[in-house]
């Protein structure tokens, strides 16, 4: 996009982690709740309280580190990030600093085709803040710490995304893997999955450029485009004789621009340091291997599968294995159907992807089933109906009108394979278009097409198009005096 | 040692109101304490582990269950103010 610029970003991604109370205390985490009524004594830092970490949110953190194969630190420690802010009542935040409980893994993106590693830097545990709600309240800030102590599983990865299509791509990733093992619901709108986007540019082979960092970004729609945004403003600047200052930007939607937050000047010091009120965590061998032992099987390794087991051509393996509810939906289907892979993935890539977007839904909860989509599979392979009405099936399904066998009968679908009706229908048709037949003998190819046009017409759709095809090119042999 | 903006710096970030005619002496005393660490990084300390916390265990987990009802009537008896259960605060906006 911007000629002799190589761009580099680095993601913070916040995923929240999907426990049923929050890291440090035993209050709920469920979303939409009135204000305030999930916030305990822990959550409100009421003076003697003591935060007591959450099993359920290590679990989680370990499957993470075992899913990008990152190692998962025997001993790690929780700090204080320390600032002050009216929705962080304790005036810190607990996190990790020094030690995090995930270092290292690797996240495999592809973009236009083109597969790229993207090393990760570490995965760290903390709580969320509470939210500031700025209307309404006659010059006021009204605060609700419900989200507040909420778990949160910080990804960071390496400076490796060389344009916003890449970090996308990692996002997309990222974001399927989490609620792939079922560690994170992924809710973009709830902000379970949010990323900040540290971004640079330099000449191809200079040293990093200064970099800004695009806060709270909970769309991939913005990520990318603040992405594309950032670099243009950062190459003007720089080709006009400018610097880029460190900063921290805002994305702002409506105006569709980033704009300064603070300034690396006004940058917070955090002042981390050991928490005094957690001892550190240990993470045993033991704890690792069970957790491992539980593990589903992971996107990367289902894509093989369904490359080198099911001969799917590699396009089709990875959006298949884009979402776990996808790619378990696929396998329902091969197994129902009994094999047919290729078939099977055309289908759920095909029709019924296009039914979950048009519906906005996941594959677990469109109207059509696994079983009943291999039903009419099945129809189609053993030639019952013609591809062209397996899509009305298909939608006669969606709508609720029963499996497919019972609609192919009700809507007289079946196409004819009797090869005595067909051929009374082609000879018919034959004895009909004596100028077609006369052309095709002159060489004429498109003569052909159109009388196969005409004896599905005759049909009324219902011939076998294999054997219409067969039948009247063994027929325009004989018409033309050739060897049958 | 601290400069004198370093003092004010730190005030600021820990919202310490100092008024100006004390922040050389409050330099003088942050100063001392700064000395007594210089003296303990002359410990050579190479090989030894940091120590993460003063009692030698690990943490334990608790279970993942919903223990905590709602009493945010209780809690916020002692708020300043309060509307619509949200609790009412200056303006802040970062």
């Amino acid at each position: 996009m911007s000629a002799g610029w190589e761009v580099v970003i680095g993601l913070e991604t916040h995923a929240q982690l999907s426990t049923a109370s929050k890291i440090f205390s035993g209050a709920s985490t469920a979303f939409g709740a009135a204000p305030n009524t999930q916030a305990s004594a822990v959550d409100l830092a009421l003076p003697g309280v003591l935060p007591v970490l959450n099993a359920g949110a290590v679990v989680r953190a370990i499957r993470f580190g075992l899913a990008v194969g990152g190692t998962i630190a025997p001993r790690s420690v929780f700090a204080r990030k320390n600032y002050f802010y009216p929705d962080l009542p304790k005036g810190y935040q607990i996190s990790q600093f020094e030690l995090p409980v995930v270092v290292g893994g690797e996240i495999l993106i592809a973009v236009e085709g083109v597969e790229k590693r993207v090393r990760l830097t570490r995965a760290h545990l903390e709580e969320d803040a509470g939210k500031s709600l700025h209307e309404d309240f006659h010059g006021m800030s009204g605060i609700d710490l419900n989200r507040a102590g909420t778990p949160l599983l910080e990804i960071v990865s390496e400076p490796d995304l060389r344009s916003a299509k890449e970090a996308v791509a990692y996002a997309k990733t990222l974001h399927s893997l989490v609620r792939w093992i079922g560690i994170c619901d992924g809710n973009m709108q709830e902000g379970s999955f949010r990323c900040d986007a540290n971004v640079s540019v330099r000449r191809p082979g200079a040293p990093l450029g200064t970099r800004c960092e695009i806060k709270n970004l909970n769309s991939f729609r913005f990520l990318e485009k603040a992405i594309d945004f950032e670099v243009r403003r950062q190459v003007e600047l720089i080709e006009d004789g400018g610097k880029v200052v460190q900063e921290t930007r805002l994305w702002d939607p409506q105006k569709g621009e980033t704009r300064a937050m603070r300034s690396k000047e006004d940058a917070q010091d955090y002042r981390y340091f050991p928490d005094p009120d957690l001892l550190p965590l240990e993470i045993t061998p033991q704890a690792i291997a069970r957790e491992r032992d539980a593990m589903p099987e992971l996107p990367a390794a289902m894509r093989e599968r369904f490359i080198a087991g099911h001969g799917l051509p590699a396009s089709d393996a990875t959006t298949l294995t884009a979402s776990k509810a996808l790619a378990d939906y696929f396998e329902a289907v091969v197994k129902a159907v009994g094999g047919e892979p290729k078939a099977c993935a055309n289908w759920v890539l095909g029709e019924f992807s296009a039914l979950l977007n048009r519906l906005e839904v996941e594959a677990d909860a469109g109207p059509v089933p696994p079983a009943a989509l291999a039903g009419l599979v099945k129809r189609v392979l053993d030639g019952t109906i013609s591809g062209k009405s397996a899509k009305d099936v298909f939608a006669a399904m969606a709508a609720g009108e029963g499996e497919a066998d019972a609609i192919i009968e009700a809507k007289g679908l079946r196409q004819v394979s009797d090869a005595g009706a067909i051929e009374a229908i082609v000879d018919e048709v034959l004895a009909g278009n004596a100028k077609q037949v006369e052309d095709y003998r002159a060489g004429k190819e498109k003569a052909f097409n159109s009388l196969v046009g005409q004896v599905m017409k005759a049909s009324r759709g219902k011939a076998n198009p294999a054997q219409v095809n067969e039948i009247l090119k063994r027929k325009l042999g004989q018409v033309a005096g050739l060897a049958p | 040692m601290l400069t004198l903006d370093e003092v004010r710096r730190i005030a600021d970030l820990a919202r310490i109101e100092v008024p100006e005619g004390e922040v050389a002496a409050l330099q003088q005393q942050l100063n001392g304490i700064f000395g007594l660490i210089e003296q303990m990084r002359a410990v050579d300390t190479a090989g030894v582990e940091p120590m993460a916390h003063a009692i030698d265990l690990t943490q334990r987990l608790r279970e993942d269950a919903v223990t905590e009802e709602d009493r945010h009537a209780l809690y916020q008896e002692g708020a300043p103010q309060v509307e619509a259960g949200l609790y009412l605060v200056p303006k802040v906006i970062e």
